[in-house]
């Protein structure tokens, strides 16, 4: 058994166990109907799960599929909960743990607009070069990038723009798919 | 075969089609074109209610008993949300549910309209499954699958939200009865590998028990059976969860009693101290594992059950079976006949003797009382006179419940109605109603407490009017009885707000109503009493004056494990500091 004294399986106790939270990123396939998606929020808020990223869109037209992409994070145990919880979801047709799998494709794109004069402006622009972002828009005053990367990247982007007049940032949140030649 | 049909019309026939005789609702303007075909056919029985709620339970008690869907038809808005209560109640306890919603016309959808309320956004998280239907075509094939949903897997309730211009407008209607209209596909059949380790482990056992759940009942009535040859093929002690109690017969030679918070010493010490546990369409909720650390420390367990997310919910597992119980109970005594393993004889004689110690504690012995009706004497000779009746009972929520658990014995399953994962004061009346609809000659007894019963005392009314001879047998301890029980254990015996003041007189509600009242005080006139109520072949009210302060034990208090229970003679004082500051945060 793997229950210790002290470290309680129940969901009364979770806050005491030592196990550590894990982030692992899961790919849902759903049925493209109305409310999905709700079903899919209404099911980690009402169970107390955490969602650090959420990206949801159709990807098979004609058999209405969408593709739900979720970063969570918890205890291996909860994180098998939560795939058990969301495969007991009519809609739902398979649930895939990207993170378990080995190392997944996740990327996340980025608009970031900065706005400033003189040495700020020049800096932004070759630290995007850097980057490879593209410049999607451009005012005398002001720039936004484009930037598609691992949220690790655009996060060191976004920081290193934020010296440089960063005014705003939207993010798509992770698209993400296992390597190698099988689907899910 | 295909035909042109209103919404409305669709509907009825669906119900049809699905081999529904009786649904429980309540109109109202949301419904009326669904009201009208009721009223143009005489092949659905609608049983009108008084309340929503009602509806909901009644038709939770006509599916329990019956092991078919129960069926409401409501009303859009405040209909819908009087549902609610009862939808949670039959998700909690796998109660396989169909309930149909009136809606706003869709172009009101949105604005706020009279009577509009987001029923499906409201019941998403109490439902399996819900549908807001849009279009016509649709229609048809979502009722099936409705009802699809609702009874296969582990069952569940859900709604059909149809907006009213849809039950007017004209169709095509075709039969998709057990026809998937969506990927949903439950596993059934447990995994041949997973069976054979499991059998395997429950051979050597040296101290095994199987602990088994309302999965069993759900499973239907040939799990009950599998489930009592089983236990003759390996001569294991058997317990059972509350919504499980009669799938094993109280009066079998391996019977330990129900387990958990309430349940008897020996199945929570067989459980404690037991090498291999098999848990058996049950979910190791906190009500049965206590203090889950210390839960069982030293089994191996195998778990069967048809929701794979039951699985290392709570409790970690050995030998996890994803199937329907009746399935997996098939092949492992398929296996364990073909097998033919040995058992350690010495060793299950020794585990024997253990449980025939711990039985010797006599647990659920209470002193007696020669001028005050001890409210365990009055489950014990309600038990013993309604014998030989065919019986089925149902409760409130409280101390009364727990006394019917543990002094009425059942011997079959689909016998006992109870609200277990929720706790609904207010089910056991309506669930008597709706068993007694399924079953107009058998003998229903609703065991209720003074508080709860007030809770859905209308749907007297409805007892009344469809001549259900339903019988409400109050433990009427003039207490929320296990709210001043935990008040005294946790809150320095502070009775705030527990006492049930300006108590209704319940042979005069019972009269006004147009059923009997019976009152019983002393013991020596209980019997006669309960006679009489079995005698009289309308519906009762029986008010059983009961002890008041009486308690109910034996009791695991919150946060303790289950070799720290309390016993029926524990003196004051233990009671007093039973539970610890941790365990006070605990419900
Ligand atoms: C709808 C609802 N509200 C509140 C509770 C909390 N509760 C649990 S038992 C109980 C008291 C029940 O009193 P009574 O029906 O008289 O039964 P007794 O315990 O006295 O047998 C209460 C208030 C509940 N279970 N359900
Ligand atoms: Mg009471």
């Amino acid at each position: 058994m793997m229950i210790v004294a002290g470290q309680s399986q129940s969901a009364y106790f979770l806050e005491e166990t030592s196990t550590v939270a894990e982030t692992h990123t899961l790919s849902v396939l759903v049925d493209n109907e109305p409310g999905v998606l709700a079903r899919v929020i209404g099911l980690f808020s009402g169970r107390g799960y955490n969602i650090e990223s959420l990206t949801v869109s159709e990807v098979e037209h004609e058999k209405h599929l969408s593709r739900i992409t979720v970063v969570t994070t918890g205890t291996p145990q909860v994180i098998t909960q939560i795939m058990n919880q969301l495969g007991r979801l009519v809609p739902v047709h398979r649930v895939v743990n990207l993170t378990k799998m080995g190392e997944a494709i996740e990327r996340e794109l980025a608009l970031v607009k900065v706005a400033g004069k003189g040495e700020h402006r020049v800096e932004a622009l070759r630290l995007a070069q850097a980057f490879e972002a593209r410049t999607v828009d451009a005012t005398l005053e002001s720039f936004v990038f484009e930037l598609t990367g691992t949220p690790a990247d655009i996060d060191r982007f976004v920081n290193l723009m934020t010296e440089c007049g960063l005014v705003e940032v939207a993010r798509t949140g992770l698209a993400a798919l296992a390597r190698g030649k099988m689907g899910m | 075969m295909t035909r042109q049909m209103t919404g409305a019309e669709m509907v009825i026939q669906a119900l049809i089609d699905q081999g529904v005789d009786t649904i429980f609702g309540y109109p109202g303007g949301a419904v009326l074109p669904i009201y009208d075909e009721i009223f143009q056919q005489d092949k659905i029985n609608h049983i009108l209610v008084r309340h929503e709620q009602g509806a909901g339970h009644a038709a939770e008690g006509y599916a329990r008993s019956t092991g078919k869907p129960g069926v409401v038809l409501v009303t859009s808005g405040p209909g819908a949300t009087n549902m609610v209560t009862a939808l949670t109640d039959a998700l909690m306890d796998s109660i396989p549910m169909v309930c149909i919603t009136g809606q706003v016309p869709t172009h009101l959808i949105g604005t706020d309209g009279f009577q509009e309320c987001d029923t499906v956004g409201i019941t998403r998280p109490c439902t399996k499954h819900n549908w807001l239907v849009q279009r016509i075509e649709d229609l048809p094939k979502i009722l099936h699958e409705a009802f699809r949903i609702a009874t296969t897997g582990r069952p569940g309730p859900v709604v059909v939200d149809i907006p009213k211009n849809i039950q007017f407008q004209t169709g095509t209607y075709a039969n998709f009865k057990d026809q998937a209209q969506t990927q949903y596909k439950p596993r059934v059949k447990g995994d041949d590998t997973a069976i054979r380790e499991a059998v395997a482990l429950m051979a050597a056992a040296k101290k095994p028990v199987l602990y088994t759940g309302g999965g069993v009942v759900n499973a239907g009535p040939a799990a009950s059976r599998l489930l009592r040859e089983l236990v003759k093929l390996t001569n294991m002690p058997i317990t059972s969860t509350l919504m499980g109690l009669g799938a094993y017969p109280a009066s079998g030679p391996n019977w330990l009693g129900m387990l958990g918070m309430h349940g008897t010493y020996e199945a929570n010490l067989a459980m404690h101290d037991c090498d291999v546990m098999v848990c058996i369409g049950a979910r190791f909720d906190d009500r049965i594992t206590g203090r889950i650390d210390a839960f069982s420390p030293t089994s191996k367990k195998i778990h069967i059950d048809i929701d794979p997310s039951s699985i290392n919910k709570n409790v970690r597992v050995d030998i996890p079976i994803v199937g329907d119980v009746g399935y997996v109970l098939e092949d492992m005594i398929k296996v364990w006949k073909e097998t033919q393993p040995v058992q350690d004889r010495a060793a299950m004689t020794a585990w024997w003797q253990q449980v025939s110690v711990w039985k010797a504690k006599k647990c659920l012995a209470y002193r007696k009382n020669a001028d005050v009706i001890m409210p365990q004497y009055a489950v014990e000779r309600l038990y013993q006179l309604t014998k030989g009746h065919d019986t089925y009972i149902t409760t409130e929520v409280g101390q009364h419940q727990m006394w019917a658990a543990q002094y009425f014995g059942f011997e079959e399953p689909n016998r006992w109605m109870t609200s277990g994962g929720l706790g609904t004061m207010g089910y056991g009346l309506p669930a008597a109603l709706g068993v007694q609809i399924a079953h107009p000659d058998a003998l229903v007894i609703d065991i209720a407490g003074d508080a709860s019963v007030q809770m859905n005392i209308q749907e007297m009314s409805t007892a009344i009017q469809y001549e259900a001879p339903i019988k409400v047998f109050i433990l009427n301890n003039q207490y929320m009885g296990m709210v001043r029980q935990w008040q005294q254990l946790l809150h320095g015996n502070r009775l705030s707000h527990s006492y049930t003041e300006a108590m209704p007189d319940f042979v005069k509600l019972a009269e006004a109503y147009g059923a009997v009242g019976i009152k019983a005080e002393r013991p020596d006139e209980l019997d006669d009493a309960i006679e009489e109520m079995i005698r009289v072949k309308r519906p009762v009210i029986f008010d059983c004056r009961v002890a008041n302060l009486a308690n109910c034990f034996p009791m695991i208090p919150s946060g303790k494990a289950h070799n720290e229970m309390l016993l029926g003679d524990a003196s004051d004082d233990e009671i007093d500091t039973a539970i610890g500051s941790s365990g006070k945060m605990l419900v």
